[in-house]
């Protein structure tokens, strides 16, 4: 090791320059969200949990066509249908299992009576086994607590659909 | 033999082939809609339409014979233009509901929609909108998506025989339907959701239930007649969806009877016995196999012990798979006992010695078509056998093409009940039971004064006294003439009293005629139990056995009870001839053990031991249909819960016997035992030398009786334990119409059915005039399900009953 560079090290200079970057940075304004207390803007495309929806006069929108069910790459989503009373075409069960989906949101795009949506939360958890495979009980309940956010999402990308 | 060009390629065709055909044999895709290959062409739908050189037009290649030198393209501009804008209109007035139609994804629309339409609509007007119609419990209807390709109607008027099905209206404003309000009724109905090309027509019991493409196709094999129709079972998550036709020339054709494409629905009824149960201190309890396996064995063995193996008898289902017939009769046999057989509903046994090894159908089935003279011995064929029927009408109509006035085979019956037929009948004798065999005589009587022949002493007493009239000589000469005959004896003529003399005559007529004689085999695998020995006289392969057991009828007789029963897949009180005598007889027996896919209050009240065991998408097996054809099918979904292929329970109890030679791991080992030891059997000659009977009773007028004479039929819906439970099934009209007792219509005012005490015998049941019905009968159905089972036992007091004249 030369001298010189014995002498640059024993002056400190390199670690100098370190604080200093940190002592600019103190000063900055700062990028941390306080997470869960502050929270990140969503788009209106975001892949969250899903939902079932329903028409404004109540009637599920879902007519059992099987299409998610098709498209699914992660095969989360498991159907029976069966004529209702009145003879329309329902789901008897309607299940996203949440521990096998993967969000890629091609069931929204495969579903033609926009029924099954990806919503902006991505919140939730389960304490026990199985409490993340929804039921359709489950997704519809979603779907009418989010209802007023999906339709203006689902209206403002209308457009690009 | 022609030459044409199609799409720059050249091909040889017979002259007067049509295009479509030549197109589809070389592999090039023409798209089609109203064109099928088993119905007639009607060039409706355009949808083929090619471009041939020289036309100024585009040409429909379903309708367009094929001439020496033609030069077609089938996708140049003009052939595409074509067919887009036929496209185009045909789409005008279909609805876009795919997400919610059944077809869609096997949609012949939407294939050639993706294939040759346009990707936008320039259509902005509002669609059509028809009405659905109600055709009864097997189709349902959404008549906006027909497109009036018209296919259900010719299906109707060429093959089911019945024209139930029409258009109505022009252009716009065709309708397709029954003229008026009514269900469907043919047998083969289920048809007509295979050729709809849209989503007009569906399954009704499939409806909503799965989508084409998450089904899995297996191959099966249909047991419920004597056909083995070969089937396709869609399954999802191991549950049987849906039963389809797969294509076999030789046997079914292109087609499928209802029965067999709806008993699925029975795999999953309320009755299916789940685990095996045991009858302990008179109450029922579910319990694990090794425990209901040892209690059975237990229960045999003191029965042999203490009496011997004599006083055992098992009785089978024909409609079982060979396999489990072949362990059944190889378990009996090795505990000493003959007591086994599998014709339940037969009453005479007098000549099963001599007669054919099975009931076979004595030739080929297709070979049926080429008949010019069919004579029908006691069978409601279209009930009994649909596609039989169907090959015989194809037979009488000479082609499947429109209905040809010309009749090219005569087909005559000799019948108990007039029952309604979708083919010409050239001669038909309707004729109380006991008159059959004496009728049958007349034309034997008939042939030997046609033909002159030299016949032997003993014919010529037999026949003195028989008398003939002027339809007896036309069948002889019908008969006679001929260049292919068959005689086909059905199930009313092998549940006769006198069945030994019908088909002794029978056989007679075929050999002076030189026809072909056939059995309509029952269930689906009646050849294989003859084959495979369940029968109390021979072995398998008709081997002869030393001391000759019971036959079905005695066994369920008072008389000749025994003391424990082994049944095989049967409710031995509705399925077999002894009825509700069977019940009793059962329920005096010390030991019954039952192996059935069902539980039912009946068997309950009889068995001991209850093993449940699969019915037949759940087990590999083979079916010998009644040419002699075996077809193996393998399971196509596993049995539930507890239950197990009856071949392994049999299997197991041939272990717990320490009988020899049970050590089998596969159905497949047992197939190849039943083959090796079956190799020298020949197809059975049934026009062998019969012993003629010894005498004609020459039926009395039977205006002095006071009896009625019963006609027992077997609705075609409740012909097994499946069938029986496949609930769209019994809801048609073939199950509702068994509910009621049939008299002559003349007669019905006189009737006054009374029991044989004299007092007036309340049945529940409707009496109702039927014309069908032959003076001095009644007609009754056999067979129902629970419901009907106490009408049934009712019933057999009718052989003591009398009508009054007054």
């Amino acid at each position: 090791m030369s001298m010189f560079s014995y002498l640059k090290s024993l002056s400190l200079l390199e670690l100098l320059k370190g604080l200093r970057v940190t002592g600019e940075h103190l000063f900055k304004p700062k990028f941390t969200v306080q997470y869960p207390d502050e929270k990140t803007p969503l788009s209106s495309r975001f892949r969250g949990h899903h939902a079932l929806r329903r028409y404004s006069n109540g009637e599920e929108r879902c007519i059992a066509c099987k299409l998610c069910e098709a498209v699914c790459p992660a095969l989360a989503i498991t159907i029976e249908a069966e004529p209702r009373e009145d003879g329309s075409r329902r789901t008897i069960l309607y299940d996203i299992d949440m521990y096998k989906c993967i969000f890629c949101g091609f069931c929204e795009e495969a579903c033609p009576v926009d029924a099954i949506v990806e919503t902006r939360r991505f919140e939730y958890h389960g304490e026990n086994r199985g409490d993340l495979i929804m039921s359709k009980e489950k997704l519809l309940a979603i779907g009418d607590e989010l209802e007023s956010q999906i339709a203006v999402d689902r209206a403002k990308e209308a457009q690009y659909r | 033999m022609v030459k044409i060009t199609i799409n720059g390629n050249t091909y040889e065709a017979q002259a007067g082939q049509m295009l479509i055909d030549v197109a589809d044999a070389a592999g090039i895709e023409i798209p089609r809609f109203c064109y099928h290959k088993k119905l007639s062409v009607s060039a409706n739908c355009r949808m083929c339409l090619v471009d041939v050189e020289k036309a100024p037009k585009p040409l429909p290649a379903c309708a367009t014979p094929v001439m020496d030198g033609m030069v077609v393209q089938t996708r140049s501009e003009k052939a595409q233009q074509a067919q887009k804008a036929v496209m185009e209109f045909l789409l005008i007035n279909h609805p876009l509901d795919c997400p919610i139609c059944d077809q869609g994804g096997e949609c012949e629309l939407q294939d050639v929609a993706m294939g040759y339409g346009q990707d936008s609509s320039r259509f902005k007007e509002l669609k059509r909108i028809v009405p659905d119609k109600n055709l009864g419990p097997l189709i349902s209807t959404e008549m906006t998506r027909c497109i009036h390709c018209t296919r259900c109607v010719r299906f109707g008027t060429e093959v089911a025989g019945i024209r139930e099905m029409g258009a109505t209206g022009r252009g716009e404003n065709t309708r397709i339907g029954t003229y008026i309000e009514r269900a469907v009724e043919s047998e083969l109905s289920g048809n007509m959701i295979d050729v709809c090309p849209v989503g007009a027509l569906t399954s009704k019991a499939f409806r909503f239930h799965g989508r084409a493409w998450e089904m899995q196709q297996y191959p099966s094999i249909a047991p419920h007649d004597g056909l083995g129709s070969n089937i396709y079972m869609h399954v999802r998550r191991n549950k049987v969806l849906r039963v389809v036709p797969r294509e076999n020339e030789a046997i079914n054709e292109v087609w499928l009877s209802d029965r067999d494409r709806f008993s699925y629905e029975a795999l999953e009824s309320s009755e299916r016995l789940l685990h095996p149960m045991i009858k302990r201190n008179g109450k029922w309890q579910e319990t694990n196999w090794e425990t209901a396996l040892n209690y059975a064995i237990e229960g045999l063995k003191n029965i042999i012990a203490t009496y011997n193996a004599d006083a055992m008898g098992a009785l089978a289902s024909p409609a079982a798979t060979l396999e489990e017939l072949y362990l059944l009769q190889k378990l009996v046999r090795g505990l000493d006992c003959s007591n086994i057989d599998h014709r339940l509903h037969q009453i005479d046994f007098s000549d099963q010695n001599d007669a054919p090894l099975y009931p076979y159908l004595g030739q080929r089935i297709e070979e049926l078509e080429k008949s010019d003279a069919v004579l029908l011995i006691g069978t409601n064929l279209r009930k009994e056998q649909p596609l039989l029927n169907h090959r015989l009408r194809k037979a009488a109509l000479k082609n499947t093409g429109m209905i040809n006035e010309e009749i090219s085979a005569n087909i005559m019956l000799i019948n108990p009940v007039d029952y309604e037929f979708n083919l010409p009948i050239a001669e038909k004798i309707i004729a109380a039971p006991s008159k059959i065999v004496s009728e049958l005589a007349s034309v034997a009587k008939a042939l030997i004064s046609l033909t002159g022949k030299n016949i032997s002493d003993e014919i010529t007493d037999l026949l003195a006294d028989v008398s003939t009239n002027s339809i007896h000589e036309a069948m002889a000469k019908l008969l006679n003439e001929g260049e292919y005959k068959t005689i086909l004896v059905g199930r009313l003529a092998s549940t006769h009293p006198e069945f030994s003399k019908i088909r002794a005559l029978a056989a007679w007529i075929g050999k002076i005629t030189e026809a072909k004689l056939g059995y309509l085999a029952e269930a689906g695998n009646s050849v294989g139990a003859s084959l495979t020995g369940v029968l109390p006289h021979q072995g398998i392969a008709g081997h002869k056995v030393e001391n000759e057991g019971k036959n079905a009828f005695e066994m369920l007789t008072k008389e000749h009870a025994l003391k424990a029963y082994l049944l095989l897949g049967i409710e031995a009180e509705i399925d077999s001839y002894a009825g509700s005598n069977a019940l009793s007889v059962l329920e005096e027996a010390k030991f019954v053990v039952c192996l059935n896919s069902y539980k039912t209050k009946q068997m309950q009240q009889y068995a001991n031991v209850i093993l449940p065991i699969s019915l037949y998408p759940e087990t590999s097996g083979t079916y010998v249909n009644c040419e002699g054809v075996w077809q193996t099918s393998h399971g196509v979904i596993p049995p539930p819960e507890n239950v197990r292929p009856a071949w392994k329970v049999l299997r197991i109890l041939g272990n717990l016997f320490d009988l020899d030679e049970f050590n089998y791991d596969s159905s497949q080992e047992i197939q190849d035992d039943i083959h090796k030891k079956t190799v020298n059997v020949s197809l059975p000659n049934n026009l062998q030398d019969w012993k003629m009977p010894e005498s004609i009773n020459i039926a009395i007028s039977n205006e002095g009786s006071r009896e009625l004479e019963k006609i027992i039929e077997m609705p075609m819906y409740a012909i097994d334990s499946m069938v029986r439970r496949a609930t769209s099934l019994q809801n048609t009209q073939d199950i509702t119409q068994a509910a009621s007792l049939y008299v002559s219509s003349r007669q019905l005012k006189d009737i006054n059915i009374t029991s044989s005490d004299g007092t007036s015998l309340d049945t529940q049941m409707p009496i109702m005039g039927d014309e069908r019905v032959p003076d001095g009968c009644i007609l009754y159905y056999a067979a129902q399900k629970d419901g009907f089972f106490s009408i049934w036992n009712e019933s057999f007091k009718f052989c003591s009953s009398s009508y009054h004249v007054e």
